[in-house]
């Protein structure tokens, strides 16, 4: 039942697409863009934004491709939308964080894992938040992203930085080799099998008892409609 | 052909009414008058329903294994190979992928189950707002609320069988329910369960001759009850020429009625199927297999038992506990005291109603909701209170999926489930008052005449 | 294209029959040619969405197809009935009377019968009595069996596999090692060796701060290095609390807890378990921890309360 891990490990730290960027530049991009919150130095500011050493590559480069960061004001919970920056530029801002240290953007390859080892850590780890097919779901305090426009970079990185309150899993909990698991299985969840006919959504009976009422009921009530008559006719 | 058909009908006739004396039953019986308004046919639709509910039920039995056994899937569906789960999980991934129109025949039968009790609740409103619970109706109204009951259980204990996350989810919080009873709580869910939660063998045992015999007999003999009452009592009819207390106008059973009835019927079986091909519902093989520490979010129940969840979730986290006993564990509040008070006013309804104005009278002949503007009103406000408690059942789906807080919602909600029934009762009244003085149909605001009477104020004119 | 010839040819056949003569004093009934003539034709798509239907079940058995070819079957035969009643048979309206229920004089009479069986009886308050609790003794003898039905609830939910010294594992069997679980981050933990689908095995360990926890002073200890266990059955309504939030930036973000995401309960791992929001009535249980020589993670005693949903006796035993 151990998940056979080991031989499948994908991951490999991707300095490459780091070093794509130029961190001067971005150390000028985050001096205009983002300094307000965490500082000229990115040393933080008390109350506003935390420090970004040791924050490291990944979590740059997951804050600003899934348009997390920046935010329109401190305290409001950072969502997924458009990036603010163009790509090359998040290569730049991504390199200089970067090069304040932390871990790098993990490279994930999807294909060497396997699907059924990846639904059973989902659903052990991440199903209780994200929903068994990944389409999100509620928290107090907090909104949790659907998982249907999350890449299997952003989903890697997601696991081992923890972003705003999601838990952080290292390597010794979820393998690297689990990591490429639960990415197939988020690549398949986002069109499962529907072998019932429209999924509505993969949701469960929220929109069942919709259909029920304003496809099935409805439909019925019309057919009665016409079969009857109305009072006095 | 035709001549063949009258011989072949007299020969039945006779041979029948020579053994059984069946002659007179079989004229009074074709002569059966059904009055012909629409609404009439709504209980007809949940009947046909349970019909199809029990065949489609046998057709799964001969697939379903009720085991919890655990084994290890090596089925066709990939992304739970080498899972370990139930036999009766297993099975009812088979019945969706390995039996030829199995999956057809398991989704139609859920889809039944769904539009059952939406029919039953169209039927029940239907009762109520046209006071067809009035004497001598009363008793079939009581029967009516028994078949619901049953209905919500059963199909609460159906889509419990399949042992998948979603109905272990549900079978925790009814076990928690049953616990949270008052005294006798952890008593009775030790005897339902056969040992402690999540219970083995002899739990899925009972579950599974509860829902494929007992329930489905006991709603079989309700159903007849009913049936024979309405026979006897013979079906109320709205106000209209001709009609009186004493009469039934309409369209008799042979041959219009009957093939009016087989239309709808067909039409049912129509929907069913079309549903349970077009429409995927409960794809148990995407949740994967339950175990108390696994859970899923935004777990709903079927439609029908949502109600249910909304009040476990809006009620305030009130405990009572006295000398270290806890006399009412919260779970009681929204999971039994709820319901038991919704059902409690529908039982009682009649009797209140006849204290209230003091009618004592048989009635045949209909109100229109708008002809007792009181009981409109306590309805329209009853029925949206359990409606909002309804919704506030699925808000985390509108959290996740229309980017509200959850916590402001259900601060909302709490809010609104004791403002909007009154609301609703003084609108509807309001609006009820003002249809009886205008006379206006309120979907086609058909015109009125009006004409000056003797004294010179006005006055409408029915047809 | 055959189906409508085959129609036009059981129409013409039809046509060419006789019609009977009507029955003298009474108007000939009207006629419906168009309505028929379309039953006819819903009717002879009936079989042939059956055939289509069979040669789908006998080929890819796809669950689309299937579900679109029976039930259109159905829907025509439906409409053919629908316009039979409505529109070709005859639209009679039948008045009956409706049947007296009240009977006056057959209820005195039932009444006198009834009354009846006390006549002669001279101690028949008495005997009523006794009979009653002749008929009660009985009706409780018979629910005596359904005890059989389950086991004493207050020793089966006063079970714990914890105690001191007892491993924490994973859903593998493994022993966790507490350095696996990052800061910020949780893990489900089994009583090694004990039956996992048990309430009381299975455990969410959270690892958050030492400075974090305020835990209540004789809970001093129980959360070594930040590590904090608790039992994971919601002791609202026996879901798995699994929902663990941890900000990763505190000051502008809400503080760590454990949800329910049934019924969104949500406790605070930092004070002990406390109900912070939703409809739980008690805390959540808390498992002491201790960390071994090993690393691993095991209980230091039992839960700090009874695990699982509330009932009569929760907070006694």
């Amino acid at each position: 039942m151990r998940v056979v891990a080991a031989a499948v490990c994908t991951l490999v730290l991707a300095g490459s697409a780091a070093a794509a960027g130029d961190p001067q530049h971005g150390k000028q991009l985050f001096q205009t863009g983002c300094a307000s919150c965490h500082g000229l130095d990115a040393r933080g500011i008390r109350g506003r934004g935390p420090d970004l050493h040791g924050a490291g590559a990944a979590a740059a480069d997951f804050y600003l491709r899934t348009g997390r960061m920046p935010l329109d004001s401190p305290r409001s919970e950072p969502q997924r939308s458009e990036p603010a920056y163009p790509s090359d530029q998040i290569d730049d801002l991504v390199a200089y964080i970067g090069s304040l240290g932390g871990p790098a953007v993990p490279t994930v390859d999807p294909a060497q894992g396997s699907v059924s080892d990846g639904q059973r850590l989902f659903a052990a780890n991440c199903a209780q938040c994200h929903q068994i097919v990944g389409r999100g779901g509620a928290m107090p305090g907090a909104s949790i992203p659907t998982l249907l426009h999350a890449t299997p970079t952003q989903i890697a990185e997601a696991v081992r930085i923890g972003p705003y309150v999601m838990p952080r899993f290292g390597p010794d909990q979820i393998s690297d080799g689990d990591l490429a698991s639960i990415a197939r299985y988020v690549e398949y969840a986002k069109h499962p099998r529907d072998e019932g006919g429209w999924g509505m959504f993969d949701i469960g009976p929220v929109p069942e008892g919709m259909a029920t009422w304003f496809v099935g009921a409805l439909a019925l009530v019309l057919l009665i409609r016409v079969l009857g008559k109305r009072a006095g006719e | 052909m035709v001549g063949g058909a009258e011989e072949l009908i007299r020969k039945a006739v006779r041979a029948l009414d020579e053994r059984l004396g069946s002659a007179p039953l079989l004229k009074k019986t074709l002569r059966y008058v059904f009055p012909d308004h629409w609404s009439f046919m709504l209980g007809e639709i949940a009947l046909y329903c349970f019909v199809f509910l029990v065949a489609s039920g046998i057709y799964l039995t001969f697939f379903f294994k009720p085991s919890f056994q655990h084994v290890i899937y090596h089925g066709t569906y990939a992304p739970l190979r080498g899972t370990e789960m139930t036999k009766a999980y297993e099975s009812t991934l088979q019945i969706s992928f390995s039996v030829k129109a199995g999956l057809l025949i398991r989704q139609a039968h859920h889809w039944a189950a769904n539009v059952f009790v939406a029919a039953i609740v169209l039927h029940l409103m239907r009762i109520f707002f046209t006071g067809a619970f009035r004497k001598p109706r009363d008793i079939n109204m009581w029967v009516g609320l028994t078949m619901l009951g049953l209905a919500l259980f059963e199909g609460y204990a159906g889509y419990s069988l399949a042992d998948d996350l979603l109905s272990g989810m549900g079978l925790a919080i009814g076990y928690s329910v049953l616990m949270s009873i008052p005294v006798a709580g952890a008593w009775l869910a030790a005897l339902a369960w056969g040992g402690p939660f999540p219970g083995g063998e002899v739990f899925i045992g009972r579950l599974y001759i509860v829902h494929v015999l007992i329930v489905p007999l006991a709603i079989a003999t309700l159903l007849a009850i009913h049936l024979a009452i309405i026979v006897r009592q013979k079906h109320t009819d709205f106000r209209g020429p001709g009609r009186t207390e004493r009469n039934v106008v309409g369209t008799p059973l042979w041959p219009s009625y009957a093939f009016r009835s087989l239309g709808l019927m067909l039409g049912v079986v129509a929907v069913l199927f079309l549903l349970g091909g077009l429409f995927q519902i409960n794809p148990v093989w995407l949740w994967g297999p339950y175990r108390p520490d696994l859970a899923t979010n935004g777990a709903q129940p079927d439609w029908y038992i949502g109600w249910l969840i909304g009040a476990l979730r809006l009620m305030p986290p009130l405990e009572i506990h006295v000398f270290g006993y806890t006399v009412v564990p919260n779970a009681f509040f929204g999971g039994a005291l709820f319901p038991l008070v919704v059902f409690g006013f529908l039982y009682a309804w009649p009797a209140i109603e006849r204290r209230k104005t003091g009618d004592r009278a048989r009635h045949e002949l209909l109100d229109r909701p708008r002809d007792n503007p009181w009981r409109t009103a306590v309805g329209a406000a009853f029925f949206t209170w359990v409606w909002l408690v309804f919704v506030a059942g699925s808000l985390d789906q509108a959290v996740a999926h229309l980017q509200l807080s959850y916590v402001q919602q259900i601060w909302i909600f709490r809010v609104a489930v004791i403002v909007l029934p009154i609301v609703v009762f003084f609108v509807t009244r309001a609006i009820c008052r003002d249809l009886q003085r205008s006379e206006l149909h309120p979907l086609d605001r058909r015109p009125t005449r009006v004409r000056r009477g003797p004294s010179g104020g006005f006055e409408t004119i029915e047809d | 294209m055959i189906r409508w010839l085959v129609a036009a040819i059981l129409l013409l056949f039809g046509r060419g029959k006789p019609e009977p003569p009507p029955t003298p004093g009474l108007p000939p009934r009207p006629t419906h040619p168009r309505a028929e003539l379309l039953a006819l034709a819903l009717l002879a798509l009936v079989p042939g969405a059956v055939v289509v239907f069979a040669v789908v079940y006998f080929t890819s058995a796809n669950t689309q197809l299937l579900g679109l070819t029976l039930g259109g079957a159905f829907a025509f035969a439906a409409a053919a009935a629908a316009l039979a009643a409505n529109r070709i048979l005859p639209q009679d309206t039948h008045v009956e009377e409706r049947p007296e229920l009240d009977h006056p004089v057959e209820q005195a009479e039932v009444e006198e019968l009834v009354a009846e069986a006390g006549e002669g009886v001279t101690r028949k308050r008495l005997l009523v009595l006794a009979a009653g609790g002749a008929g009660s003794a009985l009706a409780g003898a018979l629910v005596l069996p359904a005890l059989s039905c389950g086991p004493d609830a207050t020793k089966i939910l006063s079970e714990s596999p914890w105690r001191r010294g007892r491993r924490l594992v994973d859903e593998h069997g493994e022993p966790i090692a507490a350095h696996a679980i990052e800061l910020g981050g949780t893990i489900t933990g089994f009583a090694e060796g004990a039956d996992k689908e048990r309430m009381a095995s299975s455990v969410v360990v959270v690892h958050v701060r030492p400075d974090e926890l305020d835990l209540p002073p004789e809970r001093t200890g129980w959360a070594p290095e930040g590590f904090a266990a608790y039992s994971k059955i919601c002791t609202h309504a026996g879901c798995a609390v699994s929902e663990f939030r941890y900000p990763l930036y505190d000051p502008t973000s809400p503080k760590p807890a454990l949800v329910c995401p049934c019924h969104y309960s949500t406790f605070d791992v930092s004070t002990g378990g406390h109900r912070i929001f939703g409809p739980a009535g008690r805390a959540l249980p808390q498992l002491p921890l201790e960390i071994d020589g090993e690393g691993h993670l095991v209980a230091a005693g039992d839960f700090s309360g009874r695990v699982g949903p509330s009932w009569w006796g929760v907070r006694k035993s």
